[in-house]
This record gives C-alpha cells, sequence and structure tokens, in this order.
C-alpha cells in the first residue's frame, strides 16, 4: 500500500496500525459527504500556506551561488561526509542542493557562506597557485586540516574554521535529513506503530 | 472613501468571537443545546485531516529547507498559521520591558500544535492569594470546576495515572504510555535524589473514545495535527462537530473590531468585524456576547470598544482590564548522557510529548520564592530534521570512538557519520514551567498611536519579571544539574546558569501561557467579570479564554481554559432558560 493509502486509511478507521493494514471499512462518522469531498481534493498546497508556497517557488526558481562556488561546495561537502562502507557521499545525498537552497532561505548566510568561499579560494591561491577546485585533493587536505579542528587551529585560521564549521553543520544537517542519512542512521520511526514500551533486551541491557 | 456597513439581517442567540481552546468550547456546548451560534474566526479554515493542510508523517526532505523555522516558528511542519509576529499586525513594548506574543490564525487557533500537556489545577492553585498571602484568591474554588474538569476529560479524551498526589487531582484517565529509555532513566535518577517522576497527562487517544476519532498511532507529531483526530485541536475535536448539529455559523477571515452596545440599555448588540480578504465592514447581531480571542485578543476587543457609556472601554468601570497580565515561568537545560551512547535502534517515536513528567513536589513555605513549578523532559531516538548533527565540534572531541581512540574536535570525513550515529538519542532536555505572581504593573494597554492593517489600534505590552520568578529559575537550574548528575551525565553547550542571565528565565510570552488580563472576582471595582466569567457591567457579555483567570498555577492553562469555557457556557444556557440573559 503506499503511503498515503495507509494514511487514508487511518484517517478513516479508529484502532491504528492493524485496521490501516487490512484496509478496513472505512467510519461513516468521518465519511460525510463534505469531509469526504475535500478529502478527495488534490491540494498543490500540501501543508503550505499559500504565501508560504510562493516564497519556495520563488526562491526555488532563483539562483545564488556560481557555477564555481558550486563545485568548491560540492567538493568540501565530499570531504566532510565522504562515501564509505555505511553510506554515500554528502554530495550523493544532495546537500549541495540543499546549501545553495539554504543561502537563499537565510539570507543572513550568505556573507559566511560566499565570504568564506572567497577565503578558501584566496588561501589556496597563496598557497598553491590555483583556485580549491584546481589543486590536487591532498594539497586540498592540506588546507582543510588547519581548518577543520577549531580548539587547534592558528589564529590566522581562524576565519576559516568559523567558514569550516558552518559547512560541517549544513552539511551534517543536509545528509541526515535525507533518505541516505536515515539508512545511515538507523532511524525507524515517522511510521504508524503501536508504542509498547522499551524492547525486553533493551531493558535488560539497562538494568529495568 | 466612504465605508459602508454590512448589517447581517439575522439576529443569533450567541456570537463567539475566536475558535481556539475557549471559543470551539463555546460553540461545541452552546450548539449542541440548541442555540444559534455564530463562530467567528480571524484565520483560515483547518481541518488536520484534509490532505491540503496535513504535514503529518512528512519526511524533512520534503521541506526544502528540511523543516527549519524561517517562516513557522516552530518550524515548516508545525501546524500554526501565525507566529511571534504576524504580517500587519504589530504590538508594541514599553521601552525597558519586554512581551513576545504567539498568535496562529486559524480555525482552532493555537490548539492546532500546542503540546497536549492537559493538566487540571489543584484546590491550592484557585486560592493562592489566603494561602501565601501573596496574589488572589480566584471567586470559585476546585469544587466548582471538578465537575468540569470531569466532563472535559471524558469529552475530549485524556490519558494519565491515578496518583493521588497532592494539588496534582487526578482525572478520568485513558491508560498512559510506558516509558521511552530515558524516560526510565530520569525517573529512577531522580527518584534517588527524591524528586517524584509520574506519567504525564496528556489529551491523546490511546484508546477509541467514539465513532468519530481515531486512535493514536505514535508518530509523535501532534504539533503538526492529527488526521485520525487522536488528540485535541479545537478544530477538530470541537468545532467540526460543532458544526454538524447545524446550529453553528462560522465565518473565517472575519477580524472582530469591536463588541457593539446599545447605549440605552448598555448592552451589547453584537460585534463589528472586517471581511480580512474583502476589508469589508459587517455588524454581526447577537442576543450574547462571548470573547474568546485569546487573554489579550480579548482584552483588546474590550478596551477597544469606546463609547460615550464606556468611556474606559466595555465592561471596565474597575479600569482593570490588561493588568496583571501574567506568563508562566520557562527555564530549560539540556543533558548529554554517555551510557545512552551507541544505542540498539528501535522506533521510539512514542506519542507526540513527554511519557513522564514532574508536578510541584516540595513546600514553598521552605524556599525563597512563593510558587512551584513542574518539569517536562525530552530526549529519545527523534527523526532528523533541520538543525540535526550540527555544532558537532563542541561534542565529538569529548569521547573515545569505537577503536577507543580520542579525536580532536570537529574534522571532517567518516568520523562524522560515527558522531552522528553515537550520539544519536543521548541527550535529555529539561523544561522548568512554574507559576508567577501576577502584578498590577505587568500588563497591556492600547498603543496610543498605532493601529493594524485593519485600522485597529494595536497592543502595547509593559512587562517584567519579580525575583520571585527568578529565583524560581534559579531553583530549576540546580534541579536540572541535580538529575542530569544523578544519571551521570554532563550539561550540554556553554550556558552557566547566573543571576546575570537570569538563570536562563524564559522572556515574558515566550512559554505562551499568557493570562489575566479581564480578571474575574468578586469585587466589581476590582475585577471585569464575576464568578461566571460574565461581565459585571453588561450582563450579556462573557469572556471563555484565559483572560479571566486570577492566577495560572504551575499547571498549562488550556485544560482550565476547556473547563471553565464549559461551565460558563452551560451558565448562559441556564440564564437563557430562566430569562435572565
Ligand atoms: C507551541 C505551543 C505549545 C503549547 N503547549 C501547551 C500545552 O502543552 N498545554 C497547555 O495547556 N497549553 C499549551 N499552549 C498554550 C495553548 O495553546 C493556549 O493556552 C490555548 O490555545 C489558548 O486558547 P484560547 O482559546 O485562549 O486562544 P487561541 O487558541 O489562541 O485561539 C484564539 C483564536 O481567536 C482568533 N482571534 C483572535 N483575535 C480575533 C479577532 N479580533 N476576531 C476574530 N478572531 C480572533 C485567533 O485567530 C485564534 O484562532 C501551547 C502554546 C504553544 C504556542
Ligand atoms: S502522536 Fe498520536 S495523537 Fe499525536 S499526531 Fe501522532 S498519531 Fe496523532
Amino acid at each position: 500500500m503506499k503511503r498515503r493509502d495507509v494514511l487514508k486509511n487511518i484517517a478513516l478507521t479508529s484502532v491504528g496500525v492493524a485496521t490501516a493494514a487490512t484496509g478496513a471499512k472505512a467510519d461513516p462518522a468521518l465519511n460525510e459527504e463534505e469531509l469526504s469531498a475535500k478529502k478527495k481534493k488534490k491540494s498543490p498546497l500540501a501543508g503550505r500556506t499559500q504565501a508560504e508556497a510562493d516564497r519556495d517557488a520563488k526562491l526555488l526558481s532563483e539562483t545564488f551561488f556560481t557555477p564555481a562556488e558550486m563545485a568548491t561546495i560540492t567538493i568540501l561537502c565530499d570531504i566532510i561526509l565522504p562515501a564509505d562502507a555505511t553510506s554515500g557521499s554528502a554530495s550523493q545525498a544532495g546537500v549541495p542542493a540543499f546549501i545553495e537552497f539554504i543561502a537563499k532561505d537565510m539570507p543572513q548566510q550568505q556573507t559566511p557562506l560566499r565570504g568564506g568561499l572567497m577565503w578558501l579560494e584566496n588561501q589556496s591561491r597563496k598557497r598553491f597557485g590555483a583556485g580549491f577546485a584546481a589543486i590536487s585533493p591532498a594539497q586540498r587536505i592540506q588546507i582543510v586540516e588547519d581548518i577543520a579542528y577549531p580548539e587547534k587551529a592558528t589564529p590566522a585560521m581562524k576565519q576559516g574554521t568559523a567558514f569550516f564549521n558552518l559547512m560541517r553543520d549544513l552539511t551534517m544537517t543536509g545528509f541526515y535529513t535525507t533518505e541516505m542519512g536515515f539508512k545511515d542512521l538507523g532511524y525507524i520511526g515517522n511510521q504508524p506503530n503501536v508504542w509498547q514500551g522499551v524492547p525486553e533486551e533493551v531493558l535488560k541491557q539497562f538494568g529495568f | 472613501m466612504s465605508i459602508q456597513i454590512k448589517e447581517e439581517p439575522k439576529q443569533y442567540d450567541v456570537v463567539i468571537v475566536g475558535s481556539g481552546a475557549g471559543g470551539g468550547m463555546a460553540a461545541y456546548t452552546l450548539a449542541k443545546a440548541g442555540a444559534k451560534v455564530c463562530l467567528l474566526e480571524a484565520g483560515g479554515y483547518y481541518d488536520p485531516a484534509d490532505p491540503q493542510y496535513v504535514t503529518q508523517l512528512k519526511a524533512p526532505w520534503e521541506s526544502p529547507r528540511r523543516g527549519a523555522g524561517t517562516t513557522r516558528a516552530f518550524g515548516d511542519f508545525d501546524a500554526a498559521w501565525g507566529g511571534w509576529q504576524i504580517d500587519g499586525e504589530p504590538y508594541t513594548t514599553v521601552k525597558g520591558t519586554e512581551f513576545h506574543w504567539f498568535r496562529s490564525r486559524m480555525l482552532g487557533g493555537r490548539t492546532n500544535h500546542w503540546g497536549r500537556i492537559s493538566l487540571r489545577f489543584g484546590p491550592d492553585d484557585f486560592r493562592r492569594g489566603s494561602l501565601s498571602g501573596i496574589g488572589d484568591d480566584w471567586p470559585i474554588t476546585y469544587d466548582d470546576m471538578k465537575p468540569y474538569y470531569d466532563k472535559v476529560d471524558r469529552l475530549i479524551g485524556i490519558f494519565g495515572s491515578v496518583e493521588n498526589f497532592p494539588n496534582e487531582p487526578d482525572g478520568i484517565f485513558l491508560p498512559p504510555p510506558k516509558p521511552r529509555l530515558h524516560e526510565l532513566m530520569i525517573q529512577k535518577a531522580a527518584k534517588g535524589i527524591g524528586i517524584p517522576v509520574i506519567p504525564s497527562r496528556l489529551s491523546i487517544l490511546t484508546q477509541k473514545i467514539n465513532d468519530e476519532r481515531g486512535v493514536c498511532f505514535y508518530c509523535h507529531q501532534c504539533n503538526r495535527g492529527c488526521v485520525a483526530y487522536a488528540d485535541f485541536s479545537s478544530s477538530s475535536v470541537l468545532v467540526i462537530p460543532a458544526l454538524k448539529t447545524g446550529n453553528l455559523t462560522l465565518q473565517n477571515h472575519a477580524m472582530v473590531r469591536e463588541v457593539l452596545t446599545d447605549p440605552q440599555t448598555g448592552l451589547c448588540t453584537g460585534v463589528s468585524y472586517v471581511d480580512t480578504r474583502t476589508r469589508e465592514e459587517i455588524q454581526v447581531k447577537a442576543k450574547v456576547v462571548v470573547l474568546a480571542a485569546s487573554a489579550c485578543e480579548s482584552a483588546r476587543l474590550l478596551l477597544n470598544s469606546k463609547s460615550g457609556r464606556f468611556p474606559q472601554g466595555l465592561a471596565n468601570s474597575s479600569g482593570v482590564i490588561g493588568k496583571y497580565l501574567n506568563d508562566s515561568t520557562g527555564a530549560g537545560r539540556q543533558g548529554f548522557i554517555p551510557a545512552l551512547m551507541n544505542r540498539k535502534r528501535y522506533n521510539e517515536d512514542g506519542v507526540g510529548g513527554m511519557h513522564v513528567y514532574t508536578p510541584w513536589w516540595l513546600n514553598n513555605n521552605k524556599l525563597d520564592f512563593a510558587r512551584g513549578y513542574h518539569i517536562e523532559y525530552g530526549g529519545g531516538m527523534n527523526m532528523p530534521g533541520y538543525g540535526f548533527g550540527m555544532g558537532m565540534q563542541n561534542m565529538n572531541g569529548k569521547y573515545a570512538y569505537a577503536d577507543g581512540n580520542t579525536h580532536p574536535a570537529g574534522g571532517y570525513g567518516s568520523r562524522l557519520k560515527e558522531d552522528a550515529r553515537r550520539f544519536f538519542g543521548a541527550y535529555v532536555g529539561f523544561a522548568g514551567r512554574g507559576e508567577p505572581i501576577p502584578l498590577e504593573s505587568n500588563y497591556c494597554e492600547i498603543d496610543p498611536d498605532k493601529v493594524d492593517k485593519y485600522g485597529i489600534p494595536v497592543l502595547r505590552f509593559h512587562y517584567k519579571w519579580s525575583d520571585h520568578e527568578i529565583k524560581q529559575a534559579k531553583h530549576m537550574q540546580e534541579t536540572f544539574a541535580q538529575i542530569i548528575d544523578a544519571m551521570g551525565g554532563t550539561p550540554v553547550g556553554d550556558f552557566k546558569p547566573s543571576a546575570e542571565n537570569n538563570y536562563g528565565l524564559a522572556a515574558p510570552g515566550q512559554i505562551i501561557h499568557e493570562i489575566g488580563t479581564v480578571r474575574m472576582g468578586k469585587n466589581s471595582g476590582k475585577s471585569a467579570l464575576n464568578e461566571w466569567q460574565q461581565a459585571h457591567d453588561v450582563k450579556n457579555l462573557f469572556v471563555v479564554d484565559a483572560a479571566p483567570f486570577v492566577s495560572q498555577g504551575d499547571k498549562n492553562v488550556t485544560w482550565t481554559i476547556l473547563a471553565s469555557a464549559m461551565r460558563t457556557s452551560e451558565y448562559i444556557i441556564d440564564q437563557v432558560k430562566a430569562n435572565k440573559l
């Protein structure tokens, strides 16, 4: 059963999960003409107010970062969360596009992000004579090592550290709020179920 | 420009302003009793089961900002259309004071996304004045309210447990959900230091109570509204059923400007509202006017309803309207519990709120502040949303990885994935919610200079905490630290509670339990309403939100709004039957 259908059945029945799975008959009380007519109407808004939907559409139609900036963001995201034995990389999870959206949605992030990218570009040119996207992976890591550890960073690297913290924050959130992130984490909620308390073996493990 | 005022020809028995907890209950009770009722709601229509509004069970990736609070204060999926600021509906504060005002503009008001924490007041909560010598008593007692609390429990449904706990009266409860793991750990740790932790009391259906509503399917998302109507929202549980009686006329997009009175009799004749879509001015006539626009908004309406006969605003011969504004105190802390690292995964969502809480357990005679607080708990393996995994550099340098090694804070690469996994569900949250002292010097009034986009004069707030609230917050922080310590955890973050930061005491209004602005009382010189929430000055005018409340206990007030709105509605019915209205 598609998620939509599960939901519909739950809305119309009274025993949650059990009946949802069997697709039992709808509850007459909620089946009134007016209500069911409304339910059939597919909505383009889906939980947004008109003003919010308009704003989202406008932001999605705009572009903030240049292609060169996006290339650097993608490289950084994948340094922060690379593909490994457990899950894919940040860019495979669509994190760069998420960061692009956040920059438009939260204008206060535009200067730290764009400025931070420029800072990085400048470091890269000074140290290796080319922009961050053009230097070798090993050279990139040399710079990243200098800005990835806030407690160890030298005063000259502090601004770079602040930028890297921001990139780490957005990459983590951007990754773990995707299906790939859910799988990596092992989050298995957000679905109809019946809570029956902490599983027995966990109770035991914790001495309850 | 000439404004044409449209008069609706029909005269209703009752017109109600606002469809939140108070207005929904009044509409339900009066319509069921056969009265012809008109319900005016400033916001749009909302039904949590209608797909066009549904956000329940959406995954974070269905929001381009992953549910961040850019346009909605509590995030994209929260069922609140409104927030701390609403375009074109400003409010102001007197310099040097602070107040934050959360409003929802929708059918059901703020009951669509509220926390469902449904606490009755106890007997002492109605008589704090005489018990402590500070503040005032209510004109009614717990015994007056008990039958209505019971009826509300039965009508709406609430889970909880019978505890016989002092001043925490038991209700008519459905079975509570079992505690989550961190809740068991809190319970155990708190018990060891003399702090009780009991099943919470939330208006969520863990069992079927009627054919119109479903049972909770444990999605942890009550704040998004429930397609199964398994939690309490005024929209789904009161207004929509009331509409089915045929006695209720619901008018959305109706922003009431003022209450109309007959200069001869001094009685209300109805209200005047602006249609927010057309900006038309429309008058609705009714024999009885019931205000339920939320505490501050009802005060604003009365203060704005000035006339030759009521120069200080309607029902305000005492001058008390707007005064004694008070909000719950609030302070919070987070703890990190190493024992919870690398937990076994299972679906721990549970209901849309805590499964256990701590009622006020101490005696204020032995403390340096006058009123109590309760503790709400958070934690668990919750669904990630915007903010997940942020600030990792503050945590990941402190704890060894699976291979036994420690690495410098921050970093990059696969270790960050291990961080996300090992810290998942290892945090607990503490939120104290306490009773403030209602003060005459904390008030809202009409701003002399400003109007909103409908030309309605706006509110100006004046609010300062007293020493009692600050000391209470200090005590909360000490308690949280003790429990975190007893759990073997450490407080999270750089925050150090101190006098400089008021021990983290939330600014007035931020806890969103504002009450008290149209006080009830026996003395008409000191209160605006009598013990039935009926205006002393105007007998066919009632207020049924939290504005009439003399104090708010350390109990979130909504269950009391529901019970007292039902009580007043039944009184209205009796008075009409007795030809007294
Ligand atoms: C995040 C959050 C969590 C909360 N959790 C809890 C909790 O766990 N327990 C608890 O007890 N309480 C809780 N509360 C508080 C609870 O929501 C309120 O106490 C309750 O909703 C108040 O009901 P009300 O009827 O007074 O007003 P509201 O629910 O605010 O409804 C007022 C309605 O009147 C309408 N209105 C206003 N002005 C006008 C006008 N001029 N004309 C026409 N209509 C108008 C508004 O649009 C609104 O729909 C919470 C609140 C928030 C925001
Ligand atoms: S937790 Fe239960 S009552 Fe709350 S929204 Fe989910 S299913 Fe509905």
